[in-house]
C-alpha cells in the first residue's frame, strides 16, 4: 500500500511556542516550538523520560505549562481546560489503558460521544425529539463509522476487563475517535501489542489520518521506530525537554544529532523487536 | 404447514439460473430471500433485490467479456455479496470456482492459474493483495472485482474494479439491450458446468470436480424429499462457501425451497447470530458441533453446584431417553415425565443458547464424527443426522432417516442413489448427482468414474437395517499387531470428545502399539491451569507442564477403556502447537493429512517408538502472511 505524500503546505493547526514545564527543578520541557500541519502525522520521538508524555498532557491541558502559549485551530487555548479543549475537537489516546474496565466495549465508546449529545432532561426522559434523533444519530455513527473502522463486532457487548490487551487499546481508540476530533493525540498505541495488532494498528492509524471520512491529523508518541518512520509525514525529535530536530523521517533519520543521542550506533530501523 | 413444492420440476433443461428466475419472479418484492447483519442490525434483501443485484453483476461482467463457460474465481466471507456474484456467473454461463477464504498465496496461485480463472472476486483489500501478487503468474486471469472500499483507497491497478462499478456497466448494457439478461440465462442447459470444486485432498494437489447444473439440483430435490424445509424456514450461512455443504444449502437447496439465508455479521460473531436467527435447518462439519459440545462441557465444570447437578439430571435422562429411541423401544411412562422435567429444567435454556431450539433437522458431515457427540446432542434432543458424501457426488449420497438414526452408521441412500461395496471393501455410489469429471485431470477421473460409479476411496459395508457404515479412508485403515484392521479415526475422534483435547493423530500401522500426538485445547487447558496457578506464557510451554500431561493422560485412559489391548493407546506426547492447515497439516475442511504430518513430524513417531523420553524439535512454522517462525524445543513422551 502507498502512503499518501505529506500535505502541502497547509494551515497549521495545532502550534505551541515555548514551553516550559518544570516539576520542582527540573525542566520536562525547556521551550519547545512545535507546529503540526492539518492532515499529517506527526510523530514525536525520544528517549525515555524525554517529555513526549509531558508534551501530550500540555496539549490536551493535563498540565499547565508555566511558560509558553498552545494555539489550536488559531485559538490560544493555553488555559482552557482539557473538556474545553475536547469540545474543540482535540482528543486523546493514553499510554496506560485508561478506560472504565467495568462498562461494555459500547458504553465506553459512546461516553465518547457526550460532547455530541445536546440534547435535554425532560426530552432525554421521555425519549422524543431531539433526543431520539441525537440518539439514532450516535448510533448510526459509533456502529458504522467505528465499530466497522476497528473490527470490533464480535466484543461490543463485552465488559472491558475481560478483554484483551490488544483489544483493550483498540476500544479506547474507538473511544478517542467518538469525539470526532479534528486532532487526535496518541500516546503510545503500539505499547504492549504483539506483531499482528501492531499492523492492525498501524492500518487503522493510516485509516483513520487518509480515509476522506476521517481525515484526522495525528500527533503519535511511539518507540517503535519502523512504524513511526513508515506512517509519519514529520518526526519531531525530544530529548531532555529540547528539540533536537523536526522534519521528514528522512532527514531526521540522517541526522547526526539523533543518532548520537537517541538511537547510539544502531541502525535508526532496528526496533525494539 | 405443507411441504412448499419444489418451484419447477427438474429437467435436463433447467438451470440454476433459471430456476432463480422462477422464483425471483414468484417471490418479488413480498419475501425476503436473506439477510445479513450489518452494523448491528439484520438488513433483508428481497427476491427482488437479489434478482437486480444479480441481474446488474452478471452484465457487468457479460459487458467485460466474459463468456460461456468462462471461470470466475471467488474468496470472502459468507455475505450476500458473495452469492450475488457466484449466481451472477452462473447467469452469464460462466463457472463458478470459491477459493477458502484463509488459502494462502500459493494455493490461490494454484487454483486460479488451474482453473483458467478470467474473473477474480473478492471481498476486500486483503483478497485484493492475493489477486494482485498473483496476477503476473496467471495470465488468464483479467478482471480483480473487489466490494468492500476499506483500504482500497490508494488502489489503482487497471484491472481493478468495484462491484459498484462493475453493476453500473451492468446497467449501462441493461438500457442499450433490455432483455439481454433473460436471453442469457435462457440460453444455458442442465448439463452445464456451473461449479469447479477445488477438493481439499489429504495426499496431493487438490483437484477439480466438475459439477453440472443438473448434478447440483438433482441432489438438492432427492435431499428435500427426504427432510422437507418451508420457504418459511431460516438458514444460516456461515460456512465457506468453497465447502460443498454450503452451496447445498444455499443453492441447490435454498433456491428450489425459497428459504431465507441469513449471513452472520463476521466470522467471530457468528455464534451469536446463530442464537438470533435460531435456524430450522443447519448442516456444518463436526468440528463445529465439537466445539459445541466443547463450550457446554467448560460451562458445566465452571458453574455452580445446583446447576450442574441439574445438568447431569438432565443429561442423564436424555441419554436414556435417547438411547431408547435408537434402539427403537418405546420410552417408559415415568421417563416420559422424567424427560419433560429435564426439558423445561435445562435442555430448553441450553438449546436457546446454541441457537437450537427451533432446529428441525441438523447435519453433519464432511470428516467423521464420535458417537459420544453425537450422543450427546441426541441426549439433548436435537435430531442430529449424518450425511456421507462427497464433492464428487455434488455432496450428498447417504443420510439418516428421522426416526431411524444409529450413530455408528452414516444412514441409508437418498432417492435415485445406489450405493454398493466392492470386494476390497470400498463404497461405491451412482446418482444423477454423479460429477463430470476431474478438470484437467483424465487419469484421476478414469480412476474415479467407472461406469457411472463413483470409487470414492472410503472403505465401509451396509449393515443388517441396510445402513452404511463408513469405517475410515482405505488408505488410512491400520492394522494393528494382531494383525486387526483397525480406524485410527475411531480413536481419535473418542479422544476429541474430552474438552481439553483439540486435534488428535493416532499412529500405529503395523507398529507394535499404538500411540498418539495430541494438541491441547488451549483455551480450555489454559483456564485449567489458571485455577490450579499455574505459570506459563504459551501454548508450547503450557503443552509441556506436567500437571497438563497427567491431565492428557487421564483423558486418553478414559478412551482406552472397553477397547481391545492392541487398540489401546500406549504412549503419547502434546505437540507444541495445534495442526493447522496453514501449514498443510490438515485440510481446508480440517480433515488430518496423515501422509504430510507423518513425514513432518518424523521425529516424533521415531520418539514414540524408541526408549527415549525427550523429543528434540527443530521445525519452522507458517503464518498466514507467508512469515516463517523457527521453533526449538523440547517435548516430553508420557507412558499410559
Amino acid at each position: 500500500m502507498t502512503h499518501l505524500p505529506a500535505p502541502e503546505e497547509g494551515e497549521t493547526i495545532l502550534r505551541l511556542e515555548n514551553i516550559h514545564m518544570f516539576f520542582g527543578r527540573v525542566a520536562a520541557l525547556a521551550g519547545v516550538d512545535l507546529e503540526v500541519r492539518k492532515g499529517e502525522i506527526h510523530s514525536i520521538i525520544g528517549p525515555n523520560g524525554a517529555g513526549k508524555t509531558v508534551m501530550m498532557n500540555c496539549i490536551n491541558g493535563l498540565y499547565k505549562p508555566q511558560k509558553g502559549r498552545v494555539y489550536f485551530k488559531g485559538q490560544d487555548i493555553t488555559h482552557l481546560k482539557p473538556h474545553q479543549r475536547a469540545e474543540l475537537g482535540l482528543s486523546r489516546t493514553f499510554q496506560k489503558i485508561e478506560l472504565f474496565g467495568g462498562m461494555t466495549v459500547l458504553d465506553n465508546i459512546r461516553l465518547g460521544r457526550h460532547i455530541h449529545l445536546n440534547s435535554g432532561v425532560l426530552s432525554g426522559s421521555i425519549y422524543l425529539g431531539k433526543t431520539k434523533r441525537e440518539e439514532l444519530q450516535s448510533r448510526k455513527f459509533i456502529e458504522e463509522e467505528i465499530i466497522d473502522l476497528l473490527e470490533i463486532e464480535s466484543i461490543r457487548n463485552q465488559t472491558v476487563h475481560m478483554l484483551p490487551y490488544g483489544l483493550q487499546k483498540r476500544v479506547e481508540l474507538g473511544r478517542a475517535l467518538a469525539l470526532e476530533p479534528e486532532l487526535l493525540l496518541l500516546d503510545e498505541p503500539l505499547a504492549g501489542l504483539n506483531l499482528e495488532e501492531v499492523e492492525d494498528m498501524a492500518r487503522f492509524i493510516l485509516d483513520i489520518n487518509e480515509e476522506a471520512r476521517w481525515k484526522v491529523t495525528c500527533i503519535l508518541v511511539e518507540h517503535d521506530m519502523g512504524v513511526v518512520m513508515d506512517i509519519s509525514h514529520r518526526v519531531f525529535v525530544l530529548n531532555f525537554g529540547n528539540k533536537i530536530v523536526d522534519g521528514t523521517p528522512k532527514e531526521v533519520q540522517s541526522n547526526q544529532e539523533v543518532i548520537k543521542a537517541y538511537l547510539g550506533e544502531e541502525d535508526l530501523y532496528a526496533s525494539r523487536r | 404447514m405443507v411441504a412448499s413444492p419444489l418451484a419447477l420440476e427438474i429437467t435436463k433443461d433447467l438451470t440454476i439460473p433459471k430456476l432463480f428466475l422462477s422464483q425471483c419472479r414468484k417471490y418479488g418484492d413480498r419475501k425476503v430471500a436473506m439477510r445479513e447483519k450489518e452494523f448491528g442490525i439484520w438488513r433483508p434483501f428481497t427476491w427482488q433485490d437479489y434478482y437486480d443485484n444479480v441481474k446488474y453483476l452478471c452484465l457487468g461482467m457479460v459487458s467485460l467479456g466474459l463468456q460461456k463457460g468462462d471461470k470466475v474465481a471467488m474468496i470472502g466471507d459468507n455475505r450476500p455479496e458473495g452469492l450475488w456474484a457466484e449466481m451472477a456467473a452462473l447467469c452469464a454461463g460462466g463457472v463458478g470456482v470459491w477459493l477458502f477464504q484463509d488459502c494462502m498465496m500459493e494455493e490461490v496461485k494454484y487454483i486460479i492459474d488451474h482453473s483458467d480463472a478470467k474473473f477474480f472476486v473478492g471481498e476486500t483489500q486483503e483478497e485484493v493483495d492475493k489477486a494482485l501478487a498473483i496476477k503476473d503468474q496467471c495470465p488468464k486471469l483479467e478482471k480483480i472485482v473487489w466490494d468492500d472500499p476499506k483500504g482500497m483507497r490508494n488502489y489503482t491497478h487497471e484491472s481493478l474494479i468495484s462491484m459498484k462499478e462493475l453493476q453500473k456497466l451492468g446497467r449501462e448494457l441493461d438500457k442499450k439491450d433490455p432483455g439481454l439478461f433473460e436471453r442469457v440465462i435462457e440460453q444455458g442447459h442442465g448439463d452445464d458446468i456451473c461449479l469447479l470444486f477445488y477438493t481439499s485432498g489429504t495426499t496431493a494437489l487438490p483437484k477439480g470436480a466438475l459439477l453440472s447444473h443438473w448434478n447440483m439440483l438433482t441432489m438438492g430435490r432427492n435431499l428435500m424429499s427426504v427432510d422437507p424445509c418451508y420457504d418459511t424456514d431460516d438458514f444460516v450461512s456461515y460456512l465457506p462457501f468453497a465447502w460443498i455443504g454450503e452451496q447445498m444449502m444455499s443453492i441447490s437447496c435454498g433456491l428450489q425451497i425459497g428459504y431465507t439465508l441469513n449471513f452472520p455479521e463476521e466470522p467471530t460473531t457468528a455464534r451469536e447470530d446463530i442464537r438470533q436467527i435460531g435456524p430450522h435447518v443447519m448442516f456444518a462439519p463436526p468440528r463445529l458441533y465439537e466445539g459445541m459440545t466443547r463450550q457446554v462441557q467448560v460451562k458445566y465444570i465452571d458453574s455452580t453446584w445446583i446447576k450442574r447437578k441439574i445438568y447431569e439430571f438432565a443429561t442423564k435422562v436424555g441419554y436414556k431417553v435417547a438411547n431408547c429411541r435408537f434402539e427403537k423401544k418405546p420410552v417408559p411412562i415415568s421417563f416420559k415425565f422424567l424427560h419433560w422435567l429435564a426439558y423445561a429444567a435445562m435442555q430448553k435454556k441450553l438449546k436457546d443458547h446454541l441457537g437450537m431450539s427451533r432446529l428441525r433437522h441438523a447435519y453433519t458431515g464432511g470428516a467423521a464424527m464420535g458417537p459420544d457427540h453425537f450422543r450427546f446432542f441426541h441426549a439433548l434432543g436435537v435430531n442430529l443426522k449424518q450425511i456421507y458424501g462427497q464433492t464428487e457426488i455434488a455432496g450428498i449420497s447417504i443420510v439418516h432417516r428421522d426416526g431411524d438414526v444409529k450413530f455408528d452408521t452414516v444412514g441409508t441412500p437418498i432417492p435415485e442413489t445406489e450405493v454398493k461395496i466392492t470386494e476390497e471393501g470400498e463404497i461405491l455410489s451412482r446418482s444423477p448427482s454423479v460429477f463430470q469429471g476431474y478438470y484437467k485431470n483424465e487419469e484421476a477421473t478414469r480412476k474415479t468414474l467407472i461406469d457411472g460409479w463413483l470409487y470414492s476411496g472410503d472403505k465401509g459395508f451396509i449393515d443388517e437395517d441396510g445402513h452404511l457404515v463408513v469405517f475410515d479412508r482405505s488408505k488410512d485403515v491400520m492394522t494393528l499387531s494382531d494383525g486387526r484392521p483397525f480406524s485410527p479415526q475411531y480413536l481419535e475422534t473418542r479422544l476429541k470428545f474430552s474438552p481439553f483435547i483439540q486435534e488428535v493423530w493416532v499412529i500405529g500401522d503395523k507398529r507394535p502399539f499404538i500411540t498418539a500426538v495430541i494438541c491441547i485445547d488451549y483455551p480450555v487447558c489454559g483456564k485449567w491451569a489458571d485455577e490450579r496457578k499455574l505459570n506459563y506464557t504459551s501454548y508450547q510451554e503450557l503443552s509441556q507442564k506436567p500437571e497438563i500431561q497427567e491431565l492428557v493422560r487421564k483423558q486418553i485412559v478414559e478412551a482406552n477403556k472397553d477397547l481391545p489391548t492392541p487398540a489401546k493407546i500406549h504412549r503419547f506426547l502434546n505437540l507444541y502447537k495445534v495442526f493447522d492447515a496453514d501449514d498443510e497439516e490438515l485440510t481446508r475442511t480440517s480433515k488430518l493429512r496423515r501422509a504430510f504430518v507423518e513425514n513432518r513430524y518424523r521425529l516424533i513417531v521415531d520418539g514414540l517408538y524408541s526408549e527415549d523420553k525427550i523429543v528434540h524439535m527443530d521445525t519452522t512454522i507458517t503464518y498466514e502472511d507467508g512469515r516463517e517462525q523457527r521453533i526449538k524445543t523440547d517435548l516430553h513422551i508420557m507412558d499410559v
